[in-house]
């Protein structure tokens, strides 16, 4: 296996798609000659040219239209939309057109997208460039959510993805780009829709995504010197949720607390909260604890950004007191 | 202009007339109670659809709008299938779950049409994007209304489709209302096709009440498409008789203003026209009517006829 970053993952999965499948192309803002604001589009524009590697307008509504309107008729569009903050002005198109055509038409078509995107604090970018809004898209029917956390899920869960015959909401984290992981040199995908124990434990269950992870790792390694032995879940696609890997780590280590890093109120942990209360509510000992941003907008100052986004310390907690 | 044979002008006729009968029974049925959801009837509007249709290639694309029955049958659309996606059948084009607003038939291009105003604008930018990407000779005709012209959707599109040179033809069907409120309330330049200047296309005024008008206009611009030198801005200045949806007491315009555009009837129009051309006589009309209300007949026995979806297909087609 050779090591290589995050954002290489994504540029190997979105070079050896394009090569593989001549219906696959990128559009989005600053995707070509630039790179990708994030560089994670270097040098394909220069090895595709223009016409697989797009550059479009500041245009979010029409950039997922190209999409829709591209897929109806046979392509495979990677789109990006910048910064996850800005879906919001393409609202429209996924969430009325794209994520529901395949239902309203009774099957009669299909929309094989991929919008790719990023999201996260880190940066001190503030309440319109540092949100994480994928709960939004796992409360739509018709959509697929996944949010990888390694360079290894990255690869294999966007190769996946682009083959997928979905409008599939890919979410990237800004703070993940020069992770390094180590990716297999030969080809491979990952499923959609299914999770992974990152760390097994016997004690309590902890369920974690997208860079979150990192902080629910040093977690779980700290508490593991006081004795408490943490099982880590990355469930890699939100939607859907492997919900039987998270219900069987709670059958076994009977507490679960959500390391997650979008907002408390009805993120993505209050829906895994919800269905471990409906379904496996027996096997628990104590409280389902989320630990979550804060109710508050993102705010610039490094130091009030990071008390918003939860960190190691924070989930030490919320294991405590899981296990109280 | 160029002359139109008796064949294709009868062909014409016959669209717009089968359009007007669909909308007229299917307003009939939902009054009865047969239908439910919501339903834009586009009777007074059947030139624009039929002409620009008449000139798509076989394998060119289209997308419409919530008033879109027009399109749909321009388009060769299954008459059967339409009505009983109308009645909410298993039978329907939707299986039931799509209703008037969401008929797709990509077997016949159709990219479907849409609930939400400007909303297919984007979708025919893209597959005009697409077609440009697989290099086939292809074009789109992209249908909406004055009040979508209004949204961002149609700017950020349209600025695409010029700057992209992309082989579609945006088809405004201006019947002046965005539902209640009138074009000149709300669009701060009252004459759409002008706006074609902001995004380097040809601006194209045509008489949406003449369908030799509109079908004439609409082959240069898919010739322009072909050719590679990209969109075009048409706009059809045409009326809705009825109002904008079932619920509508049409509160917001006159009766004269209503009888002026009735004077101006697209079907009356051109029958009075083929007449005097010798292509066509009352007999014709009689005779092609019937035949019109026998399709009409077999769709709604169809359409009643047909069952119910299963309960079990509330869970199907959410993924492909």
């Amino acid at each position: 296996m050779k090591e290589i970053t995050y954002r290489e993952a994504l540029r190997e999965a979105l070079r050896e798609e394009m090569l593989r499948d001549e219906n696959v192309f990128i559009a989005g803002e600053d995707v070509g000659i630039y790179g990708g604001a994030y560089a994670v589009t270097k040098g394909l524009y220069e090895e595709f040219g223009e016409e697989r590697v797009k550059d479009t307008p500041i245009s979010e509504a029409a950039i997922v239209g190209l999409g829709t309107g591209a897929a109806l008729i046979g392509l495979r569009p990677v789109i990006e939309i910048m910064y996850i903050d800005f879906t919001t002005l393409a609202m429209d198109q996924i969430v009325n057109q794209a994520a529901k055509f395949h239902y309203m038409s009774g099957g009669n078509v299909k929309v094989p997208w991929v919008l790719r995107t990023q999201g996260g604090a880190g940066r001190s970018g503030a309440a319109q460039h540092s949100q994480s809004l994928e709960s939004w898209f796992v409360h739509i029917p018709g959509l697929k959510v996944i949010a990888p956390s390694t360079p290894y899920d990255a690869k294999g869960l966007l190769k996946s993805a682009i083959r997928d015959d979905n409008p599939v909401i890919f979410v990237e984290h800004k703070m993940l780009y020069n992770k390094k992981g180590p990716v297999p040199e030969e080809e491979y995908t990952i499923p959609i829709g299914k999770g992974i124990i990152v760390k097994e434990g016997k004690d309590v269950t902890l369920v974690s995504y997208s860079k979150e992870i990192d902080e629910a790792m040093k977690a779980a390694y700290e508490l593991q010197k006081e004795g408490i032995d943490v099982e880590v879940i990355d469930p890699r696609t939100l939607k859907p949720m492997d919900f039987e890997l998270i219900f069987e780590s709670v059958k076994k280590t009977s507490h679960l607390v959500i390391a997650e890093e979008d907002h408390y109120t009805l993120g993505v942990g209050a829906e895994i909260s919800a269905k471990v209360s409906e379904e496996v509510i027996e096997y628990l000992d104590g409280p389902i604890i989320r630990v979550a941003a804060l109710d508050v907008p993102i705010p610039a100052a490094r130091k009030l950004e990071k008390r918003v986004i939860p960190d190691a310390t924070r989930i030490m907690d919320g294991i405590r007191r899981s296990l109280e | 202009m160029e002359e139109i044979s008796k064949e294709e002008a009868l062909k014409l006729l016959y669209n717009m007339k089968l359009i007007r009968a669909f909308e007229e029974k299917a307003g009939e049925l939902y009054a009865e109670g047969k239908i439910s959801g919501f339903l834009h009837l586009s009777v007074g509007e059947e030139a624009v659809p039929v002409g620009a249709i008449s000139v798509m290639g076989p394998n060119d694309y289209l997308t419409s709008t919530h008033r879109g029955h027009g399109e749909l049958i321009a388009r060769g659309g299954d008459i059967k299938r339409m009505m009983a996606e109308l009645f909410g059948k298993k039978t329907g084009y939707c299986k039931g779950k799509g209703g008037s607003m969401h008929i797709t038939d990509i077997k016949i291009g159709h990219l479907g049409a849409n609930g939400i105003v400007g909303g297919g604008i984007p979708i025919a930018t893209g597959a005009g994007a697409g077609i440009k990407i697989k290099k086939t000779d292809q074009a789109v005709l992209c249908f909406f209304g004055d009040g979508a012209v209004n949204t961002g959707a149609f700017h950020e599109s349209l600025n695409l489709a010029g700057l992209w040179k992309l082989p579609v033809v945006y088809i405004c069907e201006n019947n002046f209302y965005a539902m209640s409120v009138s074009l000149y309330r709300s669009h701060a330049v009252k004459e759409i096709y002008k706006r074609a200047a902001a995004y380097n296309m040809p601006g194209v005024l045509v008489d949406g009440m003449n369908v030799e008008d509109v079908r004439e206009k609409v082959k240069e611009a898919l010739e322009r498409a072909r050719r590679g030198e990209g969109p075009t801005l048409i706009e059809a200045q045409t009326y809705r008789y009825y109002g904008h949806s079932r619920t509508d007491p049409s509160n917001y315009r006159t009766k004269e203003e209503e009888d002026q555009w009735k004077k101006r009837d697209p079907i009356n129009t051109y029958i009075k026209k083929l007449k005097e051309k010798g292509y066509l006589t009352e007999e014709d009309v009689e005779k092609m009517d019937k035949e019109i209300e026998k399709i009409l007949e077999d769709a709604v026995k169809f359409a009643e006829e047909s069952p119910e979806p299963e309960i079990e297909s509330i869970y199907e087609d959410v993924y492909a």
